[in-house]
C-alpha cells in the first residue's frame, strides 16, 4: 500500500467559487481513479461530488478529465498514470458543481437524431444476417460517456455542435439493416450544425473509451450526402 | 412548492422501467407519463448485464421446458401460475426489441441465435456480444424518446410514496440537480427501482443499486415478499466483485481448483459448471473452505479458464469477459486462469405483486428486480431477470394504464407534504455535527456479508438482527456535511442508507424465520429443504417493534416439488 496524491479541480455554484483540493489516499495496484475519488467521498471530505455507479466502464456515468484527458475514471489505475494526480470536469461542459457537469445539451441533440427504428410497417419476421449487422456494431457501442466531446476541438468553441457521439448515432441507424428513415436522417446529417461542422480532428476517437470511431462514421456521413446529392 | 400531475408515474429507467413507460405510453396517447430516475436513463443497472435474456424462440425448444426449468431453479418456491404466464409472453417481447433494433447476436440462417445458460436444459438465452443489458437499455432508452407522452424526470430522487386508504395517489421527489423539493399527484404508479446490491461488501451491482423501491413500498404498508432469497453469483473478481458473466460458462468455460481439478464434477455431475448458481456458488466457497483455492490478496479464489476456447471465440462472443480480466484482475484470460469468487449478485425478494404486477395497495404496481411476482422463487435462474423486466414491465405499464384510465386524481394533503419535508430538510438536512454516514454503510456491509451470507446459521442471523436495529438507532445522530442545494449526494447517500437499513431489516428477519435450506437461502443448522413447513413466501411487513411475517402458499400448478439435482 502507498499514498497517493489527488488535485481535484473544485466548483461551487452557489458561490461560483472554484478551487483545487488537495487529498492523500491509500493506494494498491488495482486501485482506479474512481476508488480513489470514493475513498476521499467517504472517508475525507463528504462534500466531493462526481457522478458513478457501474464500476466497470459501460454506464458510462464517470468520465472526467484525468491528467490533462477525458477518461473514465473507473477504469484508469491509479498505478498507472502520473502523480500527482490532476482530476478535473469534462472540458466544454457547463459544471453544475465539482465533476458533475451538464449534459442535457446532449440529451437534446440526441433526440434531434430520431434514435429508434423508423418503418412504415413493422416488418413481420427479421432476417438480418451477421454481416448486415456489421455497420452498426461500432456506432451501436457508445456508452454517452461525454468523453468525446470533451476532447472535440470544434464542440469546444461551439455548442451548436451535435458533436460525435449524438452524430455516430444517427450513423447507427442510418445504416440499420431494418430501419426505412434513410431520406430523414441524411436531412438531419445535412443540417448546418451536423456533420459540416466536424472539420476531422480526429479527437473522438482517441478519446472514446468503447473504440467508438465517430469522426470516421461521420465522414461516412459526409461521403453519403456527397453521393446522394450528385444523383 | 410546485404540484407535478402524471396519469402513470414510473420510478426508475432501468429495463423494467422503460418498458412499462412504453407500453402505457402506447396504450392510449391522452395519458401522461412521468418516467423518473436518480440517475440518466442510461446510466441505470441493466446496463451492466452482460450475458443474455431467456425466451422460447428456437424450433427445438418450447415453453414448458423454460417454465420447468425456472421452477426447478427456483427450488420449488416459484409460483407456477406467474411462471407460465412469463414464459409464455417471453417470446414476443425479445422480438419486440427486435423489431426495435436491437442487435441480436445472428446465427447462419440469419435469424437470433442462443447460446446455454446455467439451470437451461436447451440453448435459449439470447444475446447481444456480452453486452445484452447494454443494448436492452440503450434500445429502449432511444425507443422511449419517440413517445412525446412520456416527461422525463432525470436526477431526480423519490423519498416517499403517498397513500390513503390503501389507495397510491402521489409522492414526493428531489431535484438532485438544484434540491428543490416537490410532489406528484399520480392515478397510478410503478415501482422499478431495481436492486439492492449495496447492501454487501462485494457486490456485481453498481453504486445506485441501493433497494429504494423496496423501502418505498414497505413504509406505505405494502409487503416484501421472498426477502431472505439473495442471490450470490459464482464468478466475480475477488475484492471488486465485478462480474465475469455466466456466459464464459454458457460458452464452455471451466471451474478449477489448486489441483487442477473440475471440481464441479462432484457436485453437479450431469451440469457441471451449468448447475444453479446457489449450487455453483456453494461449490466454490467449499473448495476455498477445504483449502483447494488458489491464494491471493482478496482472500482465496478459484480459476476460470477459458483458454481453450480460443482468441476467436473469445473475442467475439466475450470480448467484455477479456477486458474486464485485463482490466480489473490484471491477467490475460487467452493464457491465463480469471480468478474468481462468489459475489452478491441479484435479489429474488421485492414488492410483493401477482402476476397482473399489481401489489396490494390500489394503483401501485412494481416490476423487475425491484418485485417479487414471484418466478425467480429461491433462486433465479441466469438471463431470466432481464426477461421478466420486459414482461412484467410491460403487464406493469399496460394495467398501470387502465387503472388511471378508470381512476380519477386523488388529492394530495399540504399536510402530507410538509410531514416529508420536516423529515428530511428538518430532521436531516439541518441537523449539525453529527456522524458521517460512511461508517454506518461499511458497518452494515460488514454485517450482511459475514452473518448474512451465502452460509447463514441462526445465531449469526440473530446478531445480525440486533447490530442493524443499532445501526438504526445510529443512523439518528447522521447529519450532512455538505450543505449545499445543488447536487447533494453526500444528501442523497444519506438518504439512500436510511432505505438500506430497513431493507436490511427484512432480509435478516426473513432469513431467521425461515429454517431450512432452499435455494439461495443456506441455513448450516437447518441444511435440508422442509416442504411441509416451507413451501410457502413470506410477507414481511412493517410494524411497529419488528417486522410482521404472513405466509402466503406457493402456487403450484403442473410440478410437484422433487429434489433438485443438477
Ligand atoms: C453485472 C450484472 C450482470 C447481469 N447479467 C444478467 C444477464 O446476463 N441476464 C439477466 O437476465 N440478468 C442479468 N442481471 C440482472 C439484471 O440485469 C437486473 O436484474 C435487471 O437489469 C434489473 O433491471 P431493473 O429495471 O429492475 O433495475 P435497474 O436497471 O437497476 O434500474 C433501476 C432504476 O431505478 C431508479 N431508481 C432507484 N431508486 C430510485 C429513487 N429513489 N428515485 C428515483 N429513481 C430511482 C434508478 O435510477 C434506475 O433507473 C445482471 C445483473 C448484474 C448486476
Ligand atoms: S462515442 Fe465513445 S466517447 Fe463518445 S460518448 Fe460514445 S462511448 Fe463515449
Ligand atoms: S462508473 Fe460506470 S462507466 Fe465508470
Amino acid at each position: 500500500m502507498t499514498e497517493a496524491k489527488i488535485f481535484v479541480r473544485r466548483y461551487d455554484p452557489e458561490t461560483k467559487k472554484s478551487w483545487i483540493s488537495e487529498y492523500n489516499v491509500p493506494v494498491e495496484g488495482d486501485t482506479m481513479v474512481l476508488d480513489a475519488l470514493v475513498y476521499i467521498k467517504n472517508k475525507i471530505d463528504r462534500t466531493l461530488t462526481f457522478r458513478y455507479s457501474c464500476r466497470m466502464a459501460i454506464c458510462g456515468s464517470c468520465g472526467m478529465v484525468i491528467n490533462g484527458r477525458p477518461m473514465l475514471a473507473c477504469q484508469t489505475k491509479v498505478a498507472e498514470i502520473r502523480t500527482p494526480i490532476v482530476v478535473e470536469p469534462l472540458y466544454n461542459f457547463d459544471v453544475i458543481k465539482d465533476l458533475v457537469v451538464d449534459m442535457d445539451v446532449f440529451m437534446h441533440y440526441l433526440k434531434e437524431m430520431k434514435p429508434y427504428i423508423i418503418r412504415k410497417e413493422e416488418p413481420k419476421e427479421i432476417i438480418v444476417k451477421s454481416e448486415q449487422q456489421e455497420p452498426i456494431i461500432n456506432p451501436s457501442a457508445c456508452i454517452n460517456c461525454m468523453l468525446c466531446y470533451a476532447a472535440c476541438p470544434v464542440f469546444g468553441y461551439d455548442q451548436t455542435f451535435k458533436g460525435p457521439a449524438a452524430l455516430s448515432l444517427l450513423y447507427r441507424y442510418l445504416m440499420d439493416p431494418i430501419d426505412q428513415g434513410r431520406e430523414e436522417r441524411l436531412k438531419i446529417a445535412n443540417d448546418k450544425d451536423a456533420v459540416w461542422k466536424c472539420s476531422f480532428w480526429g479527437e473522438c476517437s482517441n478519446a472514446c473509451p468503447k473504440n467508438v470511431d465517430p469522426a470516421f462514421n461521420i465522414q461516412r456521413m459526409k461521403l453519403m450526402l456527397g453521393l446522394s446529392s450528385l444523383k | 412548492m410546485d404540484k407535478i400531475r402524471a396519469d402513470v408515474i414510473v420510478i426508475g429507467a432501468g429495463a423494467a422501467g422503460l418498458r412499462a413507460a412504453i407500453e402505457a405510453a402506447s396504450m392510449n396517447q391522452k395519458l401522461k407519463i412521468a418516467l423518473i430516475s436518480k440517475v440518466y436513463p442510461m446510466r441505470s443497472h441493466t446496463v451492466s448485464a452482460e450475458g443474455g435474456a431467456a425466451a422460447v424462440i428456437k424450433e427445438y425448444d418450447n415453453l414448458e421446458s423454460h417454465a420447468y426449468d425456472t421452477v426447478k431453479g427456483s427450488d420449488f418456491l416459484a409460483d407456477q401460475d406467474a411462471v407460465e404466464a412469463f414464459v409464455s409472453r417471453a417470446p414476443m417481447e425479445l422480438k419486440n426489441l427486435e423489431k426495435w433494433g436491437l442487435p441480436w447476436a445472428r446465427d447462419e440462417q440469419g435469424r437470433m441465435a442462443a447460446r446455454a445458460f446455467g439451470g437451461m436444459s436447451v440453448k435459449r438465452t439470447f444475446f447481444a456480444a456480452d453486452k445484452t443489458g447494454f443494448y436492452i437499455l440503450h434500445t429502449l432508452f432511444q425507443r422511449s424518446i419517440l413517445y412525446e407522452n412520456i416527461e422525463r424526470f432525470d436526477e431526480w430522487f423519490v423519498t416517499s410514496l403517498i397513500v390513503e386508504n390503501n389507495r397510491f395517489k402521489g409522492l414526493t421527489a428531489i431535484d438532485i440537480k438544484n434540491g428543490t423539493f416537490h410532489y406528484f399527484e399520480g392515478k397510478a404508479a410503478i415501482i422499478c427501482t431495481g436492486g439492492i446490491g449495496q447492501l454487501y461488501k462485494t457486490t456485481s451491482n453498481g453504486a445506485i443499486n441501493t433497494g429504494d423501491g423496496m423501502a418505498l413500498a414497505y413504509r406505505v404498508g405494502a409487503p416484501l415478499k421472498d426477502m431472505e432469497f439473495v442471490q450470490f453469483h459464482p464468478t466475480g473478481l475477488p475484492g471488486k466483485g465485478l462480474l465475469i458473466t455466466e456466459a464464459a460458462r454458457g460458452e464452455g468455460g471451466y471451474l478449477l481448483n489448486n489441483q487442477n481439478e473440475r471440481f464441479m464434477k462432484r457436485y453437479a455431475p450431469e451440469k457441471l459448471e451449468l448447475a444453479a448458481r446457489d449450487v455453483v456458488s456453494r461449490a466454490i466457497f467449499n473448495e476455498i473452505k477445504e483449502g483447494r483455492g488458489f491464494k491471493g490478496k482478496y482472500g482465496d479464489y478459484i480459476g476460470l479458464d477459458i483458454r481453450h476456447l480460443g482468441k476467436d471465440v473469445i473475442d467475439k462472443k466475450l470480448p467484455t469477459v477479456k477486458e474486464m480480466a485485463e482490466k480489473y484482475a490484471g491477467v490475460n484470460p487467452y493464457n491465463e486462469l480469471i480468478p474468481v469468487r462468489p459475489t452478491m449478485h441479484y435479489m429474488m425478494g421485492g414488492v410483493h405483486t401477482n402476476k397482473e404486477a399489481e401489489t396490494p395497495i390500489a394503483g401501485l404496481y412494481a416490476a423487475g428486480e425491484a418485485a417479487c411476482v414471484s418466478i425467480n422463487g429461491a433462486n433465479r435462474l441466469g438471463s431470466n431477470s432481464l426477461t421478466e423486466c420486459l414482461v412484467f414491465g410491460s403487464i406493469a405499464g399496460y394495467n398501470a394504464a387502465r387503472f388511471a384510465l378508470e381512476h380519477d386524481y386523488l388529492e394530495v394533503s399540504k399536510e402530507e407534504v410538509t410531514r416529508e419535508e420536516n423529515r428530511i430538510f428538518d430532521g436531516l438536512i439541518k441537523k449539525e455535527n453529527g456522524i458521517p454516514p460512511s461508517d454506518i454503510l461499511y458497518e452494515l456491509k460488514d454485517i450482511m456479508e459475514e452473518k448474512v451470507g451465502i452460509l447463514r446459521n441462526g445465531k449469526d442471523l440473530e446478531e445480525a438482527l440486533s447490530s442493524i436495529m443499532k445501526l438504526k438507532e445510529r443512523f439518528k445522530q447522521v447529519s450532512v456535511t455538505d450543505k449545499s442545494k445543488t447536487y447533494n449526494t453526500d444528501f442523497i447517500q444519506i438518504l439512500e442508507l436510511d432505505f438500506m437499513l430497513d431493507v436490511a431489516e427484512t432480509i435478516t428477519y426473513a432469513a431467521l424465520k425461515r429454517k431450512e435450506s432452499r435455494g439461495a437461502h443456506y441455513r448450516v443448522d437447518f441444511p435440508k429443504r422442509d416442504d411441509e413447513h416451507f413451501l410457502v413466501h413470506q410477507l414481511v411487513y412493517k410494524s411497529e417493534y419488528e417486522p410482521r411475517i404472513e405466509l402466503l402458499p406457493v402456487v403450484i400448478t403442473k410440478w410437484k416439488p422433487t429434489e433438485r439435482k443438477y
